[in-house]
Order: structure tokens, then C-alpha cells, then sequence
């Protein structure tokens, strides 16, 4: 969520002149973990709090208060060749559990199944883990297989997929550029199958969305206070424009 | 008095080493209260879930290492013999800086470069179910050991006193044969300690083995494992510090593995040293 977070610190500061905002990317935990050392005002994150992060920012004197800034949908997306139009989220969990390791499983051609993922700081690889992997199951112990390729950034895996006909990735629908594929999902099977979109993560049909959250320290105050007043107001605008989805 | 201060100096940075590996102790071995040390070795490495075995992030480095000196080694020395040896003086005088310039290219360039023309190829020429692999790692950093090497490796030739390669030609001897008889084997040691660094300079390299070799931390073991991602040691601890919480086993591990890089970074540079020594007690050139 860092390019939304950018883009809300230039706009705000254009209109604001006596306000500077910087903003760091590295991933949800990164943010959370500055928060916690008091080092930063707000922390991004795309995944809520982990339990041991609340208890470190309590032993350290610090409340955390969750605000939900927009909605994300994970797109599952593959090389523009790739003959797949449709999966099933048991069928995603086992291609990146690798017991289904060749398209043609799923109907593709006979090639083998390339699998990225993001670096495990990533608050979306948490979320996918969680969601597709597990399948929501809190008792499953199921993880990514070793084989998988943990890029450092969203780019990485785009540059990877738009050159690699064997390659399947995720990431934040934000992030999707046209010249990748996504892949329509359905919940299970004899389920409709569903695109990421905007109508479709809002309503929540498509099974893969999410909240993106602003932690602050304790109770926003002063310009804080105003700065999170203008994302959930003015701000939502930008939400759209960057390929996320606005509160309202 | 500036003697004495040149004396302080020179204590202080032997100083400051031993306070870093300190620090990495202090930091790192903790681990082991927390993991046992068979599962340290272990062939899992899923930090965020509690496995930290680091076998597969040494063999990975090592596999990336290993491959960036074979192909570093044959292009490096055959460059210091042309520019030593063979080249014309002025020839030499536009080749030295221009491998000095190489030296300099920051390796995320390098690393992008990897990622967008290197990666497609090798996926391309091998046909790999990806070109993010370990040959890939090692054919860009066996690229950017390639100054190292050559410098140092020129360095030693240069060393080698005029009389020899004299000798080697009266003696009848071609050019080439008071090359490769004479000249590289009597700068032999000079050409281990070019190696010895070189591989120092690709194990420790980070950003562009993050970028090009796929960082899955599978076990690269068999042939094919050329072929395949790898994890380096460099590339887990760049990817995953930003995130950890300060104290927690994570934490720790990163550490650990800074620990068991310093002493693989150690043992080459004990290795090259012992290598120079050796050969001066045996009375060869330097």
C-alpha cells in the first residue's frame, strides 16, 4: 500500500504547504515495528496487528489504535499466454503448496507451474497464507512450498510474469498493470467465478479482499488528527484512481 | 608522535572488527536458547512460522559462490595476462581504468540489468521453468567479482621480476609458453589471493543476488539445482531485518546467519593468507 500511501502524503502536502510527510515503504511489519519504537507518527499496514506487536508497542507505553483507511483485493495473476482463465482457491492453495506443480492440471498447456510470492514482511503474503493457502482454516498448518520464488518488491514479481509464460503470482490489485493476466476466482466449486474489480471486492463477491490500515500511537492529535480527517474524507478519491477500493 | 598515530589507527580498525564480531555474537548466539542447534541446521527455513533451518541459505550462497568464481577465474585471468602481457602500452592504458569503471557500477544496477536481460536468457538457453536461478546469481556476480580479480591478479603479475619472463624467452620459449610456464606460475600466490577476494566480494554481495536468483530457499541439491532458485545467506538477511522485532528468535537468527557469514568470509581470507605465507617460506615471489 505504499504507492497509496504516497500519493496521499504529495497531495496532502501540496495542499497543505506547512505539513511534511514522509513515507517509507518496506512492507506492513516494517511500518508497525517504527510505530511501536515511537520513531513514526502513522503506520501503514495491510494486515491488522499482530497480537506480540500489541503487546511490544503496551511494553513500551503505547497504545495503538486501528483506523480502516480503503479496501485491497489480492488479483491472482499470470502471463498474458497462459491459456487459464479461471481457479478455484483450493485449486490456488495446492499450486502454492506444490501438489499441482503443471498448468495442464488445470487445464493449461504442459508446462511447469513457476510460483512467486512476496517477501514474508509483506503483510500480503500473511494475508494470502491466511486466506488462500490455509483457506481461512485456523488449525491448518499448510505453508508455502520451498520452491516458491519470494520477490523483494511488487515489481519483481511483474517484470517476472510478463516475461515467464510458466509463472503465477499475487499481488494487490493495485499493483496490476494491464499487460498482466488476472485469473477469476471462485470460492469452490460449482461457485460463480469471479474477476477482481471494484464492484466486485465492494460487494464482496470475489472471494480474495481485504481492509488496509492506519495505526497511530494512542489517539490521533493536531495534525495527525487532521491528516487521517482528510484520507477518510477528500483522500478516498485518490483510493480509486490508484486500482484500490474506496470506503464508501 | 605521527608514528604513534598511525599505530593508534591502525589498532583501532583491528578494534572495531573485533567489537562487530562481538556485537554479532552478543546478538546471534542467543538463538540457541531458543532453537536447538540440529534444528538450526535444519532444511526449513519459514521464519515467520518458527523454522529456522539455514542449510539451504549456506549451500545457496556457497552454489552462487562456487559458480561466479568458475566463471569469474578463466575471464579474470586470461584479462590480467592480455592487459600484463600481451596488450600494446596504450591499449593497456584505456583497458586499466575502463576495468577500474567496472569495479564501480552499483550492483542494484546490475541487479536490475540480472533480473530484465539475464534471467530471460538463461530461462531462454537452458530452458528452466525460470531464469531467476542459481546461474543466473552467479553469472552476475562472477561479473562483479571480475575488477576484483583482475586487478589483483594483474597486480601479482606485475610482481613477477622482467629477468624471468627474459629467461623464458632465451631459453627458447614462445611468448606463450613464458606465460603460462613461467610468468602465471611464479604469481601464483598473488593469483589465489585474487580468487580468495574475489570470492569474498560474491558471498557477501547482496542487492543483486536478492534480485536475480528467485530467493526460494529450497535445498540446492543435484545437478539441476544451477537451474533452480536459491536463497543466499546476504539475501535473507537484507530481506527480512527491516521486519523483525527487535529480541524476538527471528531477530536472533538473522544474526546467526551474520555470524556463520563472517566466519565463511573469515576462513576464505585466513585461507588466502595462509596461501602467500606458505609460498614465501618456500622462497617464491612474494
Amino acid at each position: 500500500m505504499v504507492n497509496l500511501a504516497l500519493a496521499w502524503a504529495e497531495t496532502y502536502m501540496a495542499e497543505h504547504p506547512d505539513v511534511r510527510i514522509s513515507v517509507t515503504g518496506g512492507g506492513s511489519g516494517t511500518g508497525i515495528a517504527a510505530m511501536v519504537n515511537g520513531t513514526v507518527d502513522l503506520a501503514n499496514a495491510s494486515r491488522e496487528m499482530k497480537g506480540e506487536e500489541s503487546g511490544a508497542a503496551r511494553a513500551n507505553g503505547i497504545t495503538p489504535i486501528e483506523h480502516v483507511v480503503a479496501h485491497d483485493a489480492i488479483a491472482i495473476i499470470v502471463n498474458q499466454s497462459n491459456p487459464v482463465e479461471k481457479l478455484t482457491l483450493s485449486q490456488i492453495s495446492a499450486i502454492y503448496t506444490g501438489q499441482i506443480s503443471n498448468w495442464k492440471q488445470v487445464g493449461g498447456e504442459d508446462r511447469p507451474i513457476v510460483l512467486l510470492s512476496r517477501e514474508s514482511n509483506s503483510g500480503t503474503y500473511a494475508y494470502f497464507l491466511e486466506k488462500v493457502i490455509r483457506l481461512g482454516r485456523t488449525d491448518s498448518r499448510l505453508l508455502f512450498s520451498p520452491d516458491t520464488l519470494l520477490m523483494p518488491s511488487s515489481e519483481g514479481i511483474s517484470v517476472e510474469i510478463r516475461q515467464n509464460p510458466n509463472a503465477i503470482g499475487y499481488d494487490g490489485l493495485g499493483y496490476v498493470t494491464p499487460d498482466l493476466k488476472m485469473i477469476a476466482l471462485a470460492r469452490d466449486v460449482g461457485q460463480p467465478y469471479v474477476l477482481p474489480s471494484v464492484d466486485s471486492v465492494r460487494d464482496a463477491s470475489y472471494p480474495i479482499s481485504r481492509s488496509l490500515y492506519m495505526y497511530t500511537a494512542g489517539e490521533p492529535e493536531g495534525r495527525v488528527a487532521n491528516y487521517l480527517q482528510w484520507i477518510l474524507g477528500d483522500g478516498q478519491s485518490l483510493v480509486a484512481e490508484l486500482g484500490f477500493v474506496p470506503l464508501q | 608522535m605521527v608514528e604513534s598515530m598511525i599505530r593508534v589507527l591502525g589498532f583501532s580498525t583491528v578494534g572495531l572488527v573485533l567489537l562487530i564480531f562481538a556485537f554479532l555474537l552478543r546478538e546471534g548466539l542467543p538463538v540457541l536458547s531458543s532453537v536447538s542447534p540440529e534444528s538450526l541446521l535444519g532444511q526449513l527455513w519459514y521464519p515467520t512460522f518458527g523454522f529456522f533451518g539455514m542449510l539451504p541459505l549456506l549451500l545457496g550462497s556457497a552454489l552462487v559462490t562456487v559458480t561466479a568464481i568458475l566463471i569469474a577465474l578463466p575471464l579474470g585471468l586470461a584479462t590480467a595476462v592480455f592487459v600484463r602481457e600481451v596488450a600494446p602500452s596504450w591499449a593497456r592504458e584505456i583497458l586499466k581504468p575502463l576495468i577500474e569503471v567496472l569495479a564501480g557500477i552499483p550492483s542494484v544496477v546490475l541487479g536490475f540489468f540480472g533480473m530484465t536481460v539475464v534471467a530471460p536468457w538463461v530461462r531462454n538457453t537452458v530452458s528452466a521453468p525460470t531464469g531467476l536461478t542459481a546461474l543466473a546469481g552467479g553469472l552476475v556476480l562472477g561479473y562483479m567479482a571480475l575488477p576484483t580479480l583482475i586487478s589483483v591478479a594483474e597486480d601479482a603479475l606485475d610482481a613477477v621480476p622482467r629477468s624471468y619472463r627474459d629467461a623464458g624467452l632465451a631459453m627458447g620459449a614462445t611468448q606463450w609458453q613464458t606465460i603460462w610456464r613461467v610468468v602465471v606460475p611464479a604469481a601464483r600466490s598473488g593469483i589465489v589471493t585474487a580468487v580468495m577476494l574475489a570470492m569474498g566480494r560474491a558471498i557477501g554481495e547482496t542487492m543483486a543476488v536478492m534480485m536475480v536468483t528467485g530467493n526460494a530457499a529450497r535445498m540446492p541439491i543435484g545437478w539441476e539445482a544451477l537451474l533452480r532458485p536459491v536463497r543466499t545467506m546476504t539475501a535473507t538477511i537484507a530481506a527480512e531485518m527491516g521486519e523483525v522485532a527487535k529480541g524476538s528468535t527471528h531477530y536472533r537468527a538473522l544474526f546467526a546467519i551474520g555470524i556463520l557469514l563472517f566466519l565463511a568470509t573469515f576462513i576464505i581470507n585466513l585461507t588466502a593468507a595462509r596461501a602467500i605465507f606458505a609460498k614465501r617460506r618456500k622462497g617464491g615471489l612474494r
